[in-house]
């Protein structure tokens, strides 16, 4: 597959959280030539299942990628104008003269509107626009407006993906698509090489209002040992070096206590096997990802996280490295084929 | 639609030269001289049936609100500067296209999850912002985007129906009514339309145009803006989305001709054209030079109401362009030198 293609196509399909239905239709069909079983689970995580050639009963190695995104939702239908609140984590800075669509009984194509500078006061310019004067304008009458939308229906940013200098690429939740571009390349790369362990590879849904169908589907899957790929801050004007790791020089492993220092050592050796630039990412508490839901499922599952740096995290011009994917795919899969059969991890006393 | 190849036409104030290669292919035929002036303004003249001597000068200015590279960080990224009035609220999270080559940029902020205690209060001020390209230093960044380099919001036309959404309706779509006005039949008198630039960075263009034109009156076609959400103290709509082209009585450039205002309002009255008044004291326009311009012209102002204009996105009403077209071609027929004198 080729990354650009699959990142624009991931990046560009709406599946807003709770909302999945577009994006994991996508995703279902990247992965089912890729793996032996496909399935959801309650929430709507898609689980795909690739076999490895170890005896049985097989471990489990649980590869797990987000595949929501933040957006808006309807609160209200007023003057043939839409309220909105945010749905996840949804920056209100960005929002005014953004592109979006509204998904009503059809998608609707609108634009977040504000108050024209010219007739607000100054005072009143030199702050965000507050959400209560904020409004998705899909151009329609009211008559019709109320026809197709209603109060709840969730609204994604309209964004087309742009390539940038130096092998970068812009648009909207590649936070997580990225990552979900990285685990299919994984598993491409895996379908050509020997594995001990059963793959399990999870697209999860509702990451980005609280890790709920990460912890729906680890306990399913019931992995030995799982990783999770995620994006991290990428380095950017007004963003501390301390804060943030640069776009283009590999991905992150973190590490913490969300994570098992024998799952982080064996992700450092593939990484240095194979040549993979990365960083060290330290984690002091909660990673904020799909890894902290999934480390507590069951009786606990020793788990480990890659992270793929990206600027301007939560607006709809979210930017990462097209290498640094194609990077996170390889140690993925370098780091799932590297798994013995007779390996697991363990605490070293 | 002409609308959509004029809104995604590159051409920030000073740098029109990409809307004036559409029009002069759009109008190719169908006006009798067009030629380009010493600031870049596209004349056009279209000569009248001879049943009137009254010289109508219409303008629409080409230019559009954008941005200017004056400097470069270490990082690779561009910090510029407005071409224009632009509320810097609108910028973060905005697609760009920069330069002569159009590279594609975004606009980010720092995440905020980030954020500082009072921090997400604050709006950062166009110094504060930069503009991503992708570069990977100083130097790549002053080559590939040198100081003086330009940049527009990159916001791809849609169709919503009874709506279109877009950028730069301010100015495309006064040049859009004016081309249609200029492609149909000869008016009774000539008419000297000019497709104006530099009005956002102060109505240049239209000063020396209006010298040049000397005309009997002047009429400046717009896109204005729309006040027209829902809000607590409901006083301004400014004009409304729906209700017909927008006559200016007053705003901050100019008083308009009374005569003038008649003639449209009449126009509309007579043949049920929708039509409304923008509210007082709000914005300029073109009118507001071509009125000075010699020993002074009887000007109005007309103008398609649009939402959220100098933002990245504005929306109009293909039924307020229609009417506006219609109310601008009956009233040109109509107008005699009655309307222009001083008896109003």
């Amino acid at each position: 597959m080729e990354t650009i293609p699959l990142l624009r196509e991931l990046s560009e399909t709406p599946g807003l959280a709770g909302h999945e239905g577009p994006i994991r239709d996508l995703v279902r069909r990247l992965w089912s030539p890729l793996v032996d079983e496909l399935r959801e689970d309650g929430l709507g995580s898609l689980i795909g299942t690739k076999q490895g050639t170890g005896p049985e009963p097989r471990p489990r190695l649980m590869l797990a990628v987000h595949m929501d995104e933040i957006g808006l939702r309807v609160t209200g239908i007023e003057k043939g104008f839409l309220r909105v609140t945010r749905l996840g984590g949804t920056d209100r800075r960005v929002l005014p003269g953004a592109a979006v669509v509204v998904h009503g009984k059809k998608d609707l194509p609108g634009v977040v509107g504000m108050r024209p500078p010219h007739v607000v006061p100054k005072e009143q310019r030199k702050k965000p626009v507050p959400w209560e004067e904020l409004f998705v304008d899909v151009g329609l009458s009211e008559e019709e407006i109320r026809r197709w939308v209603r109060v709840g229906d969730p609204i994604s940013f309209d964004r087309e993906l742009v390539e940038l200098k130096n092998g970068l690429v812009a648009g909207k939740a590649l936070d997580n698509r990225a990552s979900v571009a990285a685990l299919t390349l994984a598993l491409e790369e895996l379908s050509r090489t020997q594995h001990a362990w059963d793959v399990v590879a999870v697209a999860t849904v509702q990451e980005e209002v609280g890790l709920y169908g990460a912890a729906t589907s680890a306990y399913g899957v019931k992995p030995d040992l799982a990783v999770a790929v995620d994006v991290t801050f990428g380095r950017q004007p007004g963003v501390s070096a301390d804060d943030s790791f640069p776009l283009g020089e590999g991905p992150t492993i973190s590490v913490g206590p969300n994570f098992h220092p024998q799952v982080v050592g064996r992700l450092k050796a593939a990484a240095e096997a194979h040549e993979i630039p990365y960083h060290i990412e330290p984690t002091p508490g909660r990673s904020g990802t799909d890894a902290w839901a999934i480390q507590v499922a069951r009786e606990g599952v020793p788990t480990g996280l890659i992270s793929i740096p990206l600027r301007y995290m939560h607006q709809p011009v979210e930017t990462v490295a097209v290498k640094d994917v194609e990077r996170a795919a390889r140690l993925l899969a370098a780091f799932a084929a590297g798994l013995e059969a007779s390996f697991r991890p363990q605490w070293e006393e | 639609m002409i609308l959509k190849e004029l809104s995604e036409a590159f051409g920030p104030s000073g740098n029109e030269r990409p809307v004036r290669q559409i029009l002069r292919q759009a109008l190719e035929g169908h006006v009798d001289r067009m030629w380009v002036d010493a600031l870049g303004n596209l004349h056009t003249e279209k000569q009248g049936t001879g049943e009137d001597r009254l010289r109508v000068l219409v303008t629409a200015h080409m230019d559009e609100i954008g941005l200017m590279v004056v400097g470069h960080d270490d990082d690779g990224t561009l910090k510029v500067r407005a071409i224009g009035g632009i509320d810097p609220r609108v910028l973060p999270g905005a697609q760009v296209l920069v330069g002569p080559d159009r590279l594609p940029g975004v606009i980010g902020l720092k995440p905020v999850h980030l954020l500082k205690e009072g921090e997400a209060d604050k709006v950062a001020t166009i110094d504060q912002l930069r503009v991503d390209i992708g570069a990977k230093g100083k130097e790549e960044a002053k080559n590939l985007a040198p100081v003086g380099a330009v940049v527009v919001f990159a916001t791809r036309f849609r169709e919503l129906g009874p709506t279109v959404m877009g950028k730069s309706f301010d100015d495309r779509v006064g040049c859009a009514v004016l081309v249609e006005l200029l492609r149909g039949e000869r008016f009774p008198h000539d008419l000297h339309a000019v497709f104006t630039v530099q009005e956002e960075v102060g109505l240049r263009g239209a000063r020396v145009a209006a010298y040049a034109a000397c005309p009997d009156c002047g009429f400046a076609l717009e896109g204005t803006i729309a006040d027209d959400l829902p809000k607590e103290k409901d006083v301004s709509p400014t004009t409304e989305l729906g209700k017909g082209p927008a006559i200016t009585v007053m705003d901050r450039t100019f008083i308009a001709h009374r005569g003038l205002n008649r003639l449209l309002v009449e126009t509309a009255e007579e043949l049920g054209i929708p039509c409304q008044f923008k509210q007082p004291g709000i914005g300029g326009t073109d009118s507001g030079a071509v009125h000075l311009a010699r020993e002074g012209v009887p000007c109005a102002t007309v103008a398609v109401p649009c939402r959220y204009i100098h933002s990245p996105a504005s929306l109009l009403s293909l039924a307020d362009f229609e009417n506006t077209v219609r109310l601008m071609r009956e009233a040109l027929n109509r107008l005699r030198r009655e309307h222009v004198g001083s008896s109003f």
